[in-house]
């Protein structure tokens, strides 16, 4: 499954991001294969709309599974029009890979 | 004339002051006070107008018509505000993130989008005593921008060559503030003697500078501490001190009242006409 995990550096090494709409890095990662791509935020430099805009771009890159700190309402209903997944870190998620380690282990929070 | 009050700072005085210039100057002129402070008005509670005359205020917002759509992407594409997504073969529209610049109609290829009113506030007008011309604009809460409704309120002013328009400001130096200064002539700036209001006075001394809108300063609050920090500003600035109203619990206390600053010291009257002859000079 295609992942995005918001994050603060562009590495699956780096430390997560727990902002969504203004992080600085979007990280795409594939579950399967474990190949992964790092992009920058869109959202983050935006005075206004930061959730739509990284929003639309995750759909743009037709992610299945969005992980990240929270989601506020307009990225949260884009998500939900969209059908993808929305998952939040927990307190042992530290590097982008620890978050997708705790999601295959269905260990993150489900946000609705 | 148009004068706008404005301070940087929330809570040093604006209305006290724009009120008594109001009250002051409405026996011998035909004054107009426009509250636009849409999201906490409050002229109303020192000049208690008899509101006559209400408005819906709307901004244009689009809708999409499905049956036309094409979900080329175009609106999205084109939208500063990230008011619309594209999922799939949807156009989600964010009403709260819409400018209503009505740029996703224009560059719509199908025509697909329609405008339709999105309430966002009222408009307000009467008469007050002393003649006073009331106008003012209320915020519907939880709407997240006041600055359309700002516009909105300008615009409703009918014409006048006559009058002397007061323009009281929302707090602050954002959007907000900017439009109701667009178009001033003067802008008196009321600050307080403290580091909070000298650091906030200086923003917007910055923006009126871009703007190049001529403008004088009255400093509330003057203690015994006097208000050298304020005063030194001024004089590096080039920035004439109009008034000093001094720190007076007898002031606070007919404020708390809904007393006006001339029912609380009639004689500060010769001080104002004094204040707007000079006004009236620099404008010239």
């Amino acid at each position: 499954m295609r992942l995005i995990i918001s994050a603060q550096e562009p590495s699956p090494d780096g430390p997560v991001d727990r902002r969504f709409g203004r992080s600085s890095w979007l990280v795409s990662v594939d579950s399967e294969t474990g190949k992964w791509k790092a992009f920058e935020n869109p959202g983050a430099s935006q005075s206004g709309g930061a959730g739509v805009a990284a929003a639309q771009f995750v759909i743009d890159q037709k992610a299945e599974v969005v992980i990240s700190g929270d989601f506020g309402p307009h990225a949260a209903g884009a998500f939900r029009v969209a059908g993808i997944k929305m998952r939040l870190f927990i307190e042992e998620v530290t590097s982008v890979q620890s978050a997708v380690t705790l999601w295959s282990e269905e260990k993150l929070l489900v946000f609705h | 004339m148009r004068i706008a009050i404005a301070s940087g700072k929330g809570g040093t005085g604006k209305t006290t002051v724009a009120a008594a210039l109001a009250v002051g100057l409405a026996h011998s002129c035909k004054l107009r006070y426009i509250d636009c402070d849409v999201e906490e008005p409050n002229g109303h509670l020192f000049l208690k107008p008899d509101l006559t005359v209400k408005a819906d205020a709307a901004i244009q917002i689009p809708k999409i018509q499905t049956e036309k759509c094409t979900a080329c992407g175009k609106c999205v594409e084109v939208c500063q505000y990230h008011a619309l997504a594209k999922i799939g073969e949807q156009i989600l529209v964010f009403p709260q993130l819409c400018h209503g610049c009505g740029s996703c109609t224009w560059n719509c290829p199908e025509g697909a989008i329609l405008e339709v009113p999105n309430n966002i506030g009222i408009l307000e007008q009467g008469f007050a005593p002393e003649g006073i011309q009331f106008f003012r604009g209320m915020l519907t809460v939880s709407e997240p921008m006041p600055t359309p409704l700002i516009r909105q309120l300008k615009k409703w002013l009918p014409r006048s060559a006559d009058s002397i328009d007061l323009f009281d400001s929302p707090p602050g130096a954002s959007c907000s503030v900017v439009e109701t200064l667009r178009g001033a002539d003067f802008v008196i700036l009321v600050t307080e003697p403290t580091p909070f209001g000298l650091h906030d006075l200086r923003q917007i001394v910055s923006i009126l500078r871009e703007m190049k809108i001529p403008a004088g300063v009255i400093i509330n609050r003057v203690g015994k501490e006097g208000s050298t920090l304020i005063e030194k500003y001024c004089e590096e600035e080039g920035l004439k001190i109009l008034y000093r109203i001094p720190f007076e619990r007898k002031i606070a206390e007919g404020i708390a009242r809904g007393q006006h600053l001339l029912q609380i010291h009639p004689e500060f009257l010769d001080d104002l006409e004094t204040m707007m002859d000079h006004i009236k000079k620099e404008c010239d």
